[in-house]
């Protein structure tokens, strides 16, 4: 299956260095010239650069699709006994995607901000956090060794910390940042002593040398506590452990809601398009080792299938328009997730791909919502909004496309890739396929529902924001924003074409421009239909679409149709309503079992006991020794202190003058 | 073979040793009023220092594993005493940072002392000129003088450019070190009464009797032990931190604390190594302890000084750590982690004190939106934050990452506990950058001038030292492969040995019954 691994050069393709390089420059120049002469000017270079990005990764696709795949060491980066690791690219199918996907996204959002973030004090700072952004990611996803997909792991991480908290003055903000940036340091943990292991049993931390012998550890074991523990699931679930962290999978996710208090086009680019998807690019990646373990893929596809049914249920009980955007990633995460676990890597990075494009587009509309709202006092909330429609066309329209898709109405991208992923739980050799499916399915028609009672909420009905905006109207952004919009919306209509199933007539490239890198999961068709396979597979995608369908009218009925139903659930069910509206009360489970905890234990038993009484008084002696000691010592420095260095000089020689002479 | 040396023509060591010494006899010379010729002559001297040092970095033969640079006379002939220096691939670049710290200690110092100028930076140049013979010095009577020699200066530092409470603070630094180093001495002594010899080369290959070998490794471990600090006797090390004057931490900070290390590098691994790997297990429970308790104690703080001072026990828990997994990844990370160290907790301390010139407070919750106030400031400290917490492309990634790689390899376990203090580590550096420099700005602050072109330019080479070794260390591990190969294969060759915790074991089911 991964015999092209012969297919890689190392001494071509040595261009896409610049891919990464030209948005670090742009980054570097604005952070350090920025503040006194670009000032208001510092989108240029960050756009330019970008753009430049865009132009050579469409080369190195390019170059990929006709056969050339890339493996080369830019410079050796730590070299110390038996480690030797390179800042290197490795351009092969799922990279180069990864890089054009990237790219483009992060041109347009560049060129949206331009709008949104028009005037605002930190502007340049805007600019070079988010194109150093797209250099992290870049770099990430065109490594060819576990330490540099650590670094633009990590670099990614920072970035966010930086954006999240772009508003540092806000209280609010600043907590976001600090929590998204810790809660991923407990999956990084966990990420890098994968990466030990991985360097104990192979000897080496590129992904060529690894991937190659990636059999070796099939029957390894490791004694742990007792048990013996296969190493391929220990390598997995630790890796996995960052997946879950970058990815915002359950129990990881808490970070990702609250992330939301950055700007919105970083809440498009960096949490929902691309940081995020970071973990899922990383199991797709390493699939060799969690193909080895059958308890490490039923792990990913519990967290993404329980993930992703959690995230739809809270979906629809928020009304700050970004969180139920954010809930809505964390659930289609956990689709991806999904297919990873069911051995559908291909399928997975499929809806990774498209739903980069409707979900970026779901955020840029919500912050062209924001932007004509921003003189509320809570410009994010949904129940001041309605009746856009009439006053932001532009934005209307597109934000229906994204949610189209997103709700997987046949032709747009959400579409193929979710029912990919769904035929391929459904087929899948792996027994908790089924299971995967039906919660997927169900998933699907939540997220229908919530996503349209965004639309309605947003843009249908009378617009109830008079009051808090003064008797403004609301406003359709600038082109400099509605052209970013209108061209993403294009992708999410598109950008599932590319990967068509057979049965529908297409060709399904995708997944055989992926299957060098990620194979083909295998199809299992269940007994008692081996004739009727394509009836089965279309019985599924009616079933998916009607899903969606029935969320959609549901939506129509309760938010247009009949809006006292919406007090419905609030009145006949407040407990359950409650505890959706609170998040499953993660936030607080934590707050109590480890934030609390950690910090009593600080400051009570390290900071106080310990420390200062146990430790102080055992290693000092007795208290009073000091004392003595220390007043006997004052008394005789007291007066000629200043002349003690002097003497100290003239000691040290005379030392060793003296001693050179009388002995 | 294992210990050769290379004696040099011009006696380069001696003359960057004694060069800061004649500057500070330079100094008795000038007018006491005469205040910026003072730190002009100072600045001067310790910039030729520098000066003089660099040729330990281009001419540095670094496939060579014994001592280089070395000049060897006779000194006290009763005693078979000699002045005989040398640096091999584990304490050159300990010279080079400890020229280049005492710089930026003059340029930190600059307008900050008022007092006593004069004084201050004649033991500030003593204190360098101490520091670089204890890295040299390949006797180990002369390394003892040295070792005992920088106490005073750094002892007048705090006493007298200090804190409030400062008195308190030396009086404790001082018991705590005299204290170790007199056990060392002891055990310094009884070396000689049974080798007749201080030579370092010729003791590394004395090989000692195993029940002897772990009497003097203790002894010397109470001396190294003190000054890394290990847990638990780091609690002078917050005190003195908090009442040093910026430059007294700087030092501090950034070589001080790293001869305790450096202690157990040359000596208890050199001299002891079947002590060495026996103990080896309680040193890394010692280590993991130090990273996690350094790390929640970080936590409970509410001075900025002390918060950094408990986060160096934390981040020393690493070097001790890297040390005692006698692995070469580990090792070399350890002493890539002390260089490491020195550079970011010297540099945030340089931060501090550049904020607490202005305002006189080590509050905390003095502070708040500073970002905004001092903007630049702002940028340097994040970058010095981000290289503390470990980011990767900072030199502190790759110190932690080879030392937990190497640590990995020998002890998993050990791995796993310390790779926590990664976590612990980020949650109270970017707490502290959340309550200083972010949320709404604090009344007190406002209007604080912004950073002077002389605390720029103190800043500028931390800053560059680590995005240098954090993207590209390769010249600087490049000095430590071929000494720290032979060292470990000085003990392996020892032999195994029935390690402490085997005996405790052995003797804990024999008690027990079964």
């Amino acid at each position: 299956m991964h015999a092209e691994t012969a297919k890689y050069v190392s001494d071509a393709m040595h261009y896409v260095a610049w891919i990464p390089g030209l948005p670090f420059l742009a980054s570097v120049i604005t952070l350090v010239f920025g503040r006194w002469f670009i000032r208001d000017k510092a989108h240029w270079l960050p756009c330019l650069a970008v753009f430049g990005s865009f132009l050579i990764s469409l080369k190195a696709l390019w170059d990929v699709i006709h056969g050339t795949w890339a493996n080369f060491d830019l410079f050796t980066w730590v070299a110390a006994a038996g480690i030797k690791v390179g800042v290197g690219f490795q351009i092969d199918p799922l990279s180069v995607m990864m890089l054009a996907m990237v790219c483009s996204l992060s041109f347009l959002i560049h060129v949206y901000s331009i709008g949104y973030m028009a005037g605002d004090p930190g502007y340049y700072r805007f600019f070079a956090y988010i194109s150093l952004f797209t250099f992290s990611m870049l770099m990430l996803v065109s490594a060819n060794n576990f330490l540099q997909l650590f670094f633009g792991w990590e670099a990614v991480g920072l970035c966010s910390y930086l954006l999240i908290g772009f508003w540092y003055e806000k209280k609010s903000a600043a907590d976001a940042a600090k929590k998204a940036f810790i809660v991923n340091r407990f999956g990084d943990f966990g990420f890098a002593l994968g990466v030990f292991l991985v360097f104990v049993f192979f000897g080496s931390l590129y992904y060529q040398d690894v991937f190659s012998r990636v059999h070796e550890i099939a029957h390894e074991t490791l004694n742990i506590f007792g048990h013996e523990v296969a190493v391929a699931t220990l390598i997995a679930l630790l890796l996995f452990c960052g997946a879950v962290g970058k990815s915002a999978q359950f129990p990881l996710h808490v970070w990702l809601p609250d992330a939301m208090e950055g700007p919105t086009p970083v809440s498009a680019l960096i949490h929902a398009a691309t940081m995020v998807t970071a973990g899922v690019f990383m199991v797709a990646r390493c699939h060799q080792i969690f193909e080895l373990s059958p308890v490490a893929m039923a792990v990913v596809a519990a967290a993404g299938t329980f993930t992703c049914f959690m995230a739809a249920t809270i979906a629809p009980t928020q009304f700050d328009i970004k969180r139920v955007i954010a809930f809505s990633t964390l659930s289609q995460l956990g689709y991806m997730f999904m297919a990873c676990g069911v051995g559908a890597f291909a399928a997975g990075m499929f809806h990774l791909f498209t739903h980069a494009y409707f979900k970026a587009l779901l955020f840029l509309g919500a912050g062209s919502v924001i932007h004509a709202m921003h003189h509320a006092p809570d410009p994010n909330d949904m129940r001041y909004m309605g009746g856009l429609k009439k006053y932001m066309p532009i934005t209307y329209w597109t934000f229906l496309i994204a949610s189209l898709s997103i709700a997987g109405i046949p032709g747009l991208a959400g579409f193929f890739s979710k029912d990919e992923i769904l035929a391929s739980a459904f087929f899948s050799q792996y027994p908790w396929g089924k299971f995967v499916w039906a919660v997927g399915t169900f998933v699907a028609f939540l997220t229908a529902f919530y996503s349209f009672r965004v639309v309605f909420m947003t843009f249908y009905g009378e617009f109830r924001g008079r009051e808090v905006l003064h008797g403004k109207e609301p406003h359709e952004s600038p082109k400099v924003m509605t052209v970013p919009l209108m061209l993403i919306a294009i992708g999410a209509v598109a950008a599932g074409w590319i990967g068509i199933p057979e049965i529908l007539g297409g060709g399904n490239h995708f997944a055989h421009f992926m299957a060098p890198v990620l194979g083909h999961p295998e199809f299992h068709v269940p007994e008692g239909f081996e004739h009727a396979e394509k009836t089965l597979e279309f019985g599924l995608m009616g079933l998916s679409v009607a899903a969606g369908l029935l969320g959609i009218f549901l939506a129509w009925l309760v938010y247009v149709k009949k809006p006292v139903l919406q007090t419905l659930v609030p009145r006949k069910l407040p407990l359950v309503y409650r505890y959706l509206f609170r998040k499953w009360y993660w936030d607080e489970i934590y707050l109590y079992l480890i934030v609390k905890p950690t910090l009593w234990v600080a400051n009570i038993f390290v900071g106080l006991i310990v420390d200062t009484f146990v430790i102080e008084n055992t290693v000092n002696g007795l208290p009073a020794t000091v004392r003595v000691v220390g007043g006997g010592l004052r008394r005789f420095q007291s007066g000629v202190v200043q002349h003690y260095a002097l003497i100290m000089a003239f000691g040290v020689v005379a030392l060793f003058i003296l001693f050179h002479y009388y002995f | 073979m294992a210990w050769q040396l290379n004696f040099a023509e011009f006696p380069l060591l001696s003359f960057i040793i004694w060069l800061p010494v004649a500057g500070s006899l330079l100094l008795l010379f000038v007018p006491r009023r005469a205040e910026t010729l003072i730190k002009i002559v100072a600045l001067a001297v310790a910039l030729a220092d520098f000066v003089a040092s660099l040729p330990l970095w281009f001419q540095f033969d670094r496939h060579f594993s014994g001592f280089q640079f070395v000049e060897k006379h006779p000194w006290i002939k009763a005693f078979g005493v000699q002045y005989f220096l040398g640096v091999d691939g584990i304490s050159v670049l300990f010279i080079l940072l400890s020229a280049l710290i005492t710089i930026l200690c003059i340029l930190i110092s600059w307008e900050s002392i008022t007092k006593k100028v004069k004084e201050f930076y004649i033991s500030l140049l003593l204190t360098s000129a101490a520091m670089i013979g204890v890295f040299c010095s390949l006797d180990l009577f002369l390394f003892y003088i040295f070792w005992e020699a920088m106490l005073i200066p750094m002892y007048l530092i705090i006493g007298i450019w200090g804190g409030p409470r400062r008195l308190y603070a030396t009086i404790k630094f001082f018991l705590y070190t005299l204290l170790g180093s007199v056990l060392m001495l002891i055990g310094i002594i009884v070396i000689y009464l049974k080798t007749g010899t201080f030579e370092i080369p010729r003791l590394m290959e004395a090989g000692f009797p195993y029940g002897l070998q772990i009497l003097l490794f203790l002894a010397f471990f109470a001396a190294f032990a003190v000054k890394v600090p290990m847990w638990p006797v780091h609690t002078w090390l917050p005190d003195a931190h908090t009442e040093a004057p910026t430059a007294g931490s700087v030092i501090l900070a950034g070589i001080l604390i790293k001869m305790g290390a450096y202690g157990f590098l040359r000596f208890s691994l050199a001299f002891f190594p079947k002590a060495t790997v026996a103990l080896s297990v309680p040193m890394l429970v010692l280590s993991i302890i130090a990273i996690i308790y350094g790390g929640l104690a970080c936590l409970a703080q509410s001075d900025l000084k002390r918060l950094i001072a408990y986060s160096s026990v934390s981040h020393m828990g690493f070097v001790t750590l890297g040390i005692f997994s006698l692995t070469a990844n580990g090792v070399e990370g350890a002493i890539l982690q002390m260089i490491n160290h020195g550079v970011v907790t010297g540099a945030l301390f340089m931060c501090v004190g550049i904020v607490y010139d202005r305002t006189h407070s080590r509050e905390i919750s003095y502070y708040g939106g500073l970002a905004s106030v001092m903007p630049v400031y702002a940028a340097f400290f994040l970058v010095f934050t981000m290289a503390s917490i470990g980011l990767p492309g900072t030199n502190g990634f790759v110190g932690e990452f080879l030392i937990l790689l190497g640590t990995f390899t020998a002890k998993k376990w050990a791995a796993v506990f310390a790779a926590l203090g990664v976590i612990i580590g980020a949650c109270y550096m970017l707490w502290l950058y959340q309550r200083v420099f972010c949320q709404k700005i604090n009344p007190n602050i406002v209007g604080l001038p912004g950073m002077k072109l002389r605390e720029l330019v103190a800043l500028l080479p931390m800053f560059i030292l680590i995005l240098w070794i954090g993207v590209y260390p390769k010249p600087f591990l490049s000095f430590m492969h071929q000494s720290v190969n032979d060292l470990l294969q000085h003990i392996h060759q020892a032999g195994s040995v029935t390690s402490i915790t085997q005996l405790l074991k052995e003797g804990l089911y024999a008690v027990l019954p079964s």
